[in-house]
């Protein structure tokens, strides 16, 4: 069965504890594609909230902790481009604000081995038709951090348009900000449901049934606002979609 | 010579009180060359200048959210803002496109004015010299006070009652018009969104169109009611269609061209190997003031300084592009000092400094002086579009303001503390940006010296701690997630629809609550065979 | 004045004493622009551009300026025209009595805002961009001249163009003053939509002499 990598799941402590969905299927999707997961249990927080609201020091102890339990890997995936974006343009960073050396190589090795959940299919298993089956109308928002961070392209669009029965909508204004930009969601709350309300209503304007990212994140801040108008539009992580079969629909 | 200030108080302290008494209180040469009195910001490990002292405008501005908050509501604004910004996108987006270089044009720009800031000192020596040379007159501000009492002094000693100006944010920043106005001098702002304005009793809100937050209906009331109080009155059967509301500005402020003996610039470069100044602009309003007066005072800040004519190869392709969306600006003047027989022949240049020497001694903040003042950033930000400019407090609104702001001021006040958070860090505003300033990057390295300098006991950094606690150790984690999940079982439905201490963010989102079973419960659950050294 | 220019040196020279990077270390700036095909394609996508901007352009060979020329004030109803001391006479040639052709003699501003129009030679036009640069010198008159006349008409060579900014940049003399035009006075101060005609020329005549 295990014909490709080992790959090491980073979950992310968003997904692990609050949207568990995302990386079950990024396990299941992978296993299904040949690849040998695991799940290195020492894992926490890439620390993008502490740095973000300018926890510096905070965040510094978790990024000797990403760099630890994920230095022996060849192959870290996370069904997340915002940490992904954290580890690979913030960690460095906070190590060299430290004054850690060696701590700044390490955290360079493995943010070069890490990847978001579309450019490890695309370009490392070099796969686009990963076998789901998932016969819904679909809309895809690509998030901030995968799009100018990771620079992740059409990457997802590939997967997704591979995906058999699905009827893929594009989404006005994609590009836009959602708003919900994590301590920006609490700190400028009425700017970020300003910004949340107009990213739904292009949803809205698709008449898709679902809207599909690649961060739980933006998703939740999305999601909320739809169920909140009882929109009759739900939220899944690409990974999920990905994943879903005839056999196990999403 | 007087060498790196030393600085009195703790670092990062607010900057203590007044600076000094009217205009005519800075003398040349008679300043202390002690920092002012002025605590450095704790920005940099080698604070060495001093920050800008914030203007009686801006002064007491709430924070940005509160600001925000308010303007969200003002829906003229916010339909006008929509508007306006979504055409310049587009323009921008389309002209960008043409140009298959423009990565290399950006690392190219970016290395121009890192080349020149690294080695300011240097590069404005040259610029003096050479305008020197050319027979212009080189003055020195510290500040805005400093600033303003030249500009006035020079005004006053060749009797002039009135000057044109040339848009220049320099000379918003320092409030000169207001400073001639208390001289008893008049400054005519002729750029016409400036115009708007002005005669508005407004205050800019935009780099570029400062006027982006009126429409034409407003404008053209704007101008019935107030052309005749200051000049040619507009035609009273005006209407709203832009090409007659421009006729209206080319009237009414010709007769001041024809007559103006001093005009007042900014500058947009100012090219250290020649002492050549450039002014893009679009309307000729620049043409004007900088070819017809006997006397020209150009107000430049600093970091404006680009080492070579060459150099403007680059910057006349970024600029225009990025700015106004076209492949170029209408117009865009250069001189050298004086001309003989053609323009001003009395040419004046002020280089302020007003707290950009304490921003360029932060390694990391220091690109933010790159800025060429395009305002790409305000017009692909979410929040500007949505915030407009006044809620940033400033004269520099948009990414680029909330970056700016808080290095120049200091983050003592509610708006310049606030700033840094004025962004969900969506990454637009570098993309955009023709100089490569990073200012996601500048925001977050900017919240940390917020954090930094708070008292480390709020709430928030109370509730940071213990986060931070509890990611520090994997079974923390696990023992946390179990108290969520058996809250999750209990609550059932993955929804709830109001969170105390959520606020606003509860108020118009529904909030998921924790599933049942976490991921690494579930991964115990149905992968302990393969992974049994972690289970 | 000395007081705080040093004082302002000195707080910069504090501000980048981490610089490590000697003086002028990047070397020549580079030099970046758009690949030119023919010059043929230049002068095209030139009198493209110049149109784009809703200035008026007209190609005609050296013997047929005086015509492009009285076209152009004509198309306007132009009744007199300043011409600058060192423009080629017989570019002017062609007018009709009913012009009155002005020599500049130390107009004042309010001179030349009661004539119509004016007619300059050029530097150098630029094809990317849709630009002509003045350089001021005797065939092009001082800056005044094609301000405050609310017609411009241009004479470009088209040995004159060239494709790129930078091209265009290697070309001037820093110590003269210089005006980029691109098109007529414009304004994008109302609601950021284009709007030809503020202060400076309402109408750019361009002639290409090929």
């Amino acid at each position: 069965m295990t014909t490709g990598p080992t790959v090491a799941l980073f979950a992310t402590c968003f997904n692990d504890t609050m949207w568990p969905e995302a990386p079950r299927a990024t396990v299941l999707l992978l296993e299904r594609l040949g690849c040998r997961v695991v799940f290195p249990r020492e894992q926490t927080c890439c620390g993008q909230m502490f740095t973000n609201t300018g926890y510096a020091d905070e965040a510094t102890p978790l990024v000797r902790r990403y760099a630890d339990v994920f230095g022996p890997y060849d192959y870290v995936v996370a069904p997340s481009g915002s940490c992904v974006g954290s580890v690979r343009e913030q960690h460095a960073a906070l190590a060299r604000r430290a004054g850690d050396t060696a701590l700044e190589a390490a955290a360079e090795a493995s943010a070069a081995r890490t990847y978001e959940l579309s450019e490890f299919l695309v370009d490392v298993l070099g796969v686009t038709d990963v076998g789901a089956y998932f016969p819904h109308r679909v809309t895809y928002h690509p998030t901030c951090h995968s799009l100018r961070m990771l620079h992740v392209g059409d990457k997802p669009l590939q997967l997704l348009r591979q995906v058999r029965g699905i009827d893929l909508v594009e989404l006005p204004s994609a590009a836009e900000c959602c708003g919900f930009g994590g301590t920006f969601a609490v700190k400028n709350a009425d700017t970020s449901i300003a910004m949340g309300a107009d990213k739904a209503r292009h949803v809205r304007e698709t008449g898709a049934e679902v809207v599909v990212a690649g961060d739980n994140s933006c998703l939740a801040h999305i999601g909320g606002i739809l169920d909140r108008q009882r929109s009759g539009v739900r939220t899944l992580h690409l990974a999920q979609i990905l994943a879903s079969t005839e056999e196990v629909p999403a | 010579m007087t060498g790196p200030q030393p600085a009195p108080g703790r670092p990062g302290a607010p900057p203590t009180g007044d600076v000094g008494g009217g205009p005519t209180a800075y003398p040349d040469g008679a300043r202390r060359a002690d920092g002012l009195g002025e605590p450095a910001a704790g920005g940099g490990p080698d604070s060495s200048g001093p920050l800008q002292r914030t203007s009686e405008t801006f002064l007491g501005m709430p924070s940005f959210q509160t600001a925000a908050r308010a303007a969200l509501a003002n829906t003229q604004q916010r339909r006008n803002l929509a508007h306006a910004t979504a055409t310049i996108r587009a323009k921008r987006a389309a002209v960008v496109a043409e140009v298959d270089a423009w990565e290399e044009l950006r690392v190219a720009g970016a290395e121009a004015k890192d080349e020149a800031l690294h080695h300011l000192p240097d590069y404005l020596e040259q610029l003096e010299d050479n305008l020197t040379a050319r027979g212009a007159t080189v003055h020195w501000a510290r500040d805005a006070e400093e600033a303003n009492a030249i500009v006035v002094g020079l005004v006053r000693d060749r009797d002039a009652e009135e000057v044109v100006k040339v848009k220049s944010m320099a000379t918003q920043e320092i409030e000169l018009n207001e400073a001639l106005e208390a001289a008893g001098i008049h400054a005519w702002e002729t750029d016409l969104a400036e115009l708007i304005v002005q005669l508005g009793h407004d205050r800019p809100s935009h780099i570029l169109v400062p006027a982006i937050h009126r429409n034409r209906a407003e404008i053209r009331e704007i101008f019935l009611r107030e052309m005749g109080d200051v000049g040619r009155p507009a035609p009273a059967d005006l209407s709203d269609e832009p090409a007659r509301l421009a006729e209206a500005a080319r009237l009414h402020l010709r007769e001041k061209f024809m007559r103006a003996r001093v005009a007042v610039s900014g500058a947009n470069f100012a090219i250290a190997e020649t002492g050549t100044l450039v002014v893009v602009e679009s309307e000729g309003n620049g043409r004007m003031c900088l070819t017809l007066p006997e006397t020209l005072i150009s107000v430049v800040g600093v970091e404006k300084v680009l080492p070579t004519f060459a150099d403007l190869g680059t910057m006349l392709q970024l600029l225009p592009r990025s700015s106004t969306g076209e492949r170029m600006n209408p117009y865009t003047s250069m001189w050298t000092g004086v001309h003989d027989g053609d323009g001003p022949q009395d040419v004046h240049v002020v280089l302020v400094d007003n707290g950009r020497s304490h921003v360029l001694s932060d390694p990391v903040g220091r690109d933010a002086l790159r800025c060429i003042r395009c305002s790409a950033c305000l017009n692909v930000c979410p929040v500007y579009e949505r915030a407009g400019g006044h809620a940033y407090g400033s004269v520099y609104p948009g990414p680029i303001g909330a970056v700016l702001n808080p290095q120049l001021r200091g983050t003592a006040s509610d708006v310049d503390k606030s700033l840094p958070y004025a962004s969900s860090l969506c990454g637009a505003c570098f993309e955009a940006c023709p100089v490569r300033i990073d200012i996601p990057s500048l925001l977050v390295h900017l919240r940390t010296q917020v954090v930094d300098e708070a008292s480390g006991r709020s709430p928030e950094a109370l509730g940071m701690k213990a986060a931070a606690w509890t990611f520090g150790d994997h079974r923390r984690l696990e023992a946390a997630q179990r108290a969520a999940t058996l809250g999750g079982r209990l609550l059932g439905d993955r929804t709830v629809r109001n969170v105390p201490g959520l606020g606003a963010w509860a108020q118009a989102r529904d909030v998921p609550t924790p599933p049942r079973e976490t991921f690494r419960q579930w991964w115990r659950r149905t992968h302990r065979d393969e992974d049994r050294e972690d289970t | 004045m000395s007081g705080a220019r040093e004082e302002i040196l000195g707080r910069l020279r504090a501000a980048t004493a981490d610089v490590s990077t000697p003086l002028g270390a990047r070397g020549e700036p580079p030099v970046i622009q758009a690949a030119a095909g023919s010059d043929h394609e230049t002068l095209e996508l030139f009198a493209e551009n110049v149109a784009d901007y809703r200035a008026t352009v007209v190609r005609c060979d050296p013997g047929g300026v005086a015509g492009a020329v009285a076209d152009a004030l004509a198309r306007r109803g132009a009744r007199s025209v300043v011409v600058p001391d060192g423009l080629d006479a017989s570019w002017v040639s062609g007018l009709g009595g009913e012009v009155r052709v002005v020599a500049d003699d130390g107009l004042t501003p309010a001179d030349l805002d009661g004539l119509d129009a004016v007619v300059t030679a050029a530097r150098v036009g630029i094809a990317t961009t849709g630009t002509i640069v003045l350089d001021h010198a005797a065939d092009q008159g001082r800056r005044a001249l094609t301000l405050v006349p609310d017609q411009h008409v241009c004479v470009v060579r088209a040995d004159q163009v060239v494709h790129d900014v930078p091209a265009a940049v290697t070309l001037l003399d820093p110590t003269r003053p210089l005006t980029w035009i691109s098109g007529p006075s414009a304004t994008s101060d109302i609601e950021l939509n284009r709007v030809e005609g503020v202060h400076g020329p309402r109408t750019l005549d361009v002639v290409v002499v090929t």
